[in-house]
């Protein structure tokens, strides 16, 4: 039997991505992610690793693009303002087409917001994470064993499609405390880099990583090749998991923290007659289009339960074509909903009710 | 017959964009020199600037990287992190190392971050055309000081090496210029000095050169290099400002 370990949320995903090989860590300090940066400034002296305190966020996402260019498994972590930061980089990253793994533990805006959990960057995760036309790959894990599981595989995805792969969690799944197991967790055969910088040795020609392009259908051709790429993701990468779906009438739809509230609300919910069932989104980019548009033709309603004023509402609504109604349960600025407020949505949606109304 | 001068194999074939007359073109020439020298060039990664230096990766001949305006310094410092074995350096304007990556540029000398950072002082903007810098004199006429830099309004400009030689994790700064052929040679010396220092991994090391921009000061290239003596030198005085090491690695 495997044995396991009690860690905080925080902690998991740092160890998630030491075993996926990752050597070099930048950071700056904010709350509720701190122990992301503390464990890799433990560990990583100890494995021949760097872990840097850098000036800034934006320092330490620049220095996560320089690490990546010289080949190596890369990560930083911060929390939503952060984040705004950080932007420029994850631009950088994608035009460049480096891979990366950041770690978001939101917490409620905007502004210096407060520090309570919170899924408010959903936008800037999956729609608009800086400028130009790029996406991320962002995973929702929603236990401290799937931080583990997700920040490894983060890497592997990384490396294999060069994107930036996102873990999106909140100050409740990064502060709690649940027992782990890290024994499973092999990297897979290291993936070849011939474009890294490594130094010419006089040997082959140089290496360049470069995002500019000033002639607009050179500049284009490397978009559309990675937006191909993209699809093969989309067709490949989408993950979600299912609880109690196959009868339902009600599909609510929830990730990260969120899941696990709907998921007692449905239980709850089961217990009164009502056919109901979770659709939880593992990846919010690529988000699980064809499963809800699945869903679509059977149930009768949906109910999006988010920390968040309805930016994954959205989606939903999208996957499922507006051909059913999309009820939306938020509370945000680090407001949990409760298990009761998602099951009153419920029922207002098993009653047909309109969501506009 | 004997070569007198053979262009060094540091720099690739590509025809430099520069303006007529601009000294970008001669610091270049430096870099690449003093690593081929060195026999630095197969351990070489460099950064270029967001700044009229953008394209120094269609110049030099080593492994390249582009970094966003103002990065250069965090992005060598992930490079050196991860290859400690590489030469790192990054070729930076004013613009880009000294106002909009201040930061990066003091954190990467105060952690004695083991880089070579080529500064270019030209006091202005020359990629955007002609804006103020940091490092724009008083009363110096650009795009956005039209009737001359007005401490009152812009303050004053700003001194890097000066500042950089109080940082304790600065092992080599110096000052130089590349108005003269007397200049160059001493620019040259300052680089091979900066590499040197890193190759025997004594940290942070930075070489400003006061350079001209003919075009944005409106002035033709010899009345640019003797506007350069005549009115930079004195703001901005040649010299070492750190030099942790003295004459050890430079032997
Ligand atoms: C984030 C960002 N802000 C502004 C610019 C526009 N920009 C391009 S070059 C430049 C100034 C460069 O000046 P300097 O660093 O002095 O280099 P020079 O062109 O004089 O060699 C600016 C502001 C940019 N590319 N990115
Ligand atoms: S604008 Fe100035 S700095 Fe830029 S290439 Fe022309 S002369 Fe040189």
């Amino acid at each position: 039997m495997a044995s396991k370990v009690l860690m905080k949320g925080n902690e998991a995903i740092a160890e998630g991505a030491l075993l996926a090989g990752c050597r070099h860590y930048f950071g700056y300090p904010i709350t509720p992610q701190t122990e992301i940066a503390a464990y890799m400034a433990k560990k990583m002296p100890k494995l021949g690793g760097t872990f840097l305190q850098a000036e800034s966020e934006v320092a330490a996402i620049n220095m996560v693009i320089g690490a990546s260019a010289a080949g190596r498994r890369a990560m930083t972590s911060s929390s939503s303002p952060g984040f705004a930061l950080k932007s420029e980089g994850l631009s950088y990253l994608a035009g460049c087409d480096l891979p990366a793994v950041v770690v978001n533990i939101q917490r409620g805006g905007p502004g210096l917001g407060g520090i309570q959990p919170s899924q408010a960057d959903y936008y800037h995760a999956t729609k608009s994470a800086g400028h130009g036309d790029f996406r991320m790959l962002v995973l929702a894990p929603n236990s401290v064993q799937e931080m583990l599981d997700y920040a490894f595989e983060a890497f592997e995805l990384a490396d294999k499609y060069r994107i930036t792969a996102m873990l999106l969690s909140d100050g409740t799944l990064g502060q709690m405390m649940e027992p782990v197991d890290t024994a499973t967790k092999v990297p897979g055969p290291s993936i070849d880099k011939p474009w890294a910088l490594t130094g010419t040795g006089e040997q082959r020609p140089p290496n360049l990583v470069n995002s500019l392009y000033l002639t607009p259908e050179e500049l284009e051709g490397t978009v559309f090749v990675r937006y191909d790429r993209y699809k093969v993701i989309e067709e490949k990468e989408t993950r979600y998991e299912e609880y109690l779906t196959d009868d339902a009438d009600i599909v609510v739809v929830a990730y990260g923290a969120a899941s696990r509230i709907a998921q007692n609300a449905i239980d709850a919910a089961r217990r009164d007659g009502l056919k109901t069932g979770l659709l939880r989104p593992i990846t919010l980019w690529p988000f699980p289009k064809k499963p809800l548009f699945r869903l679509a033709q059977k149930a009768t309603a949906f109910v999006a339960a988010e920390l968040s004023m309805g930016q994954m509402a959205e989606d939903v609504e999208l996957a499922v074509r507006c051909q059913r109604p999309v009820f939306l349960c938020r509370r945000t600025g680090g407001v949990m909903i409760t298990p009761e407020e998602v099951l009153q949505k419920i029922r207002e949606a098993a009653l047909g009710q309109d969501p506009a109304a | 017959m004997t070569i007198v001068f053979d262009k060094t194999k540091a720099l690739t074939e590509a025809a430099m964009h520069y303006c007529p007359g601009c000294t970008h073109g001669i610091i270049h020439r430096l870099v690449a020199e003093a690593l081929d020298e060195l026999g630095l060039l197969g351990r070489a990664i460099g950064v270029a600037p967001v700044g009229c230096a953008v394209f120094a990766y269609n110049y030099f001949n080593c492994d390249m990287v582009q970094a966003a305006h103002g990065r250069a310094p965090a992005v060598a410092t992930g490079l050196k992190r991860a290859r400690p074995e590489c030469m790192v350096f990054t070729y930076q304007g004013d613009g880009d190392l000294a106002a909009i990556g201040t930061a990066e540029t003091i954190h990467a000398a105060m952690r004695g971050e083991n880089i070579t950072v080529i500064f270019v002082n030209n006091a202005i903007y020359g990629m955007t055309g002609g804006q103020m810098a940091p490092t724009t004199l008083l009363g110096q006429v650009t795009q956005t000081t039209p009737y001359g830099r007005d401490k009152a309004l812009a303050g004053s400009p700003l001194r890097v090496s000066e500042m950089l030689g109080t940082v304790d994790g600065a092992a080599y700064v110096e000052r130089v210029a590349v108005d003269s052929v007397k200049n160059v040679r001493g620019a040259k010396r300052a680089i091979l000095k900066a590499f040197k220092t890193q190759a025997a991994g004594q940290g942070f090391s930075l070489v400003e050169v006061i350079s001209s921009c003919p075009t944005n000061w409106g002035l033709e290239p010899p009345a640019a290099l003797e506007w350069l003596r005549e009115h930079m030198l004195p703001v901005y005085p040649l010299g070492v400002y750190r030099d942790k090491i003295g004459d050890e690695v430079a032997a």
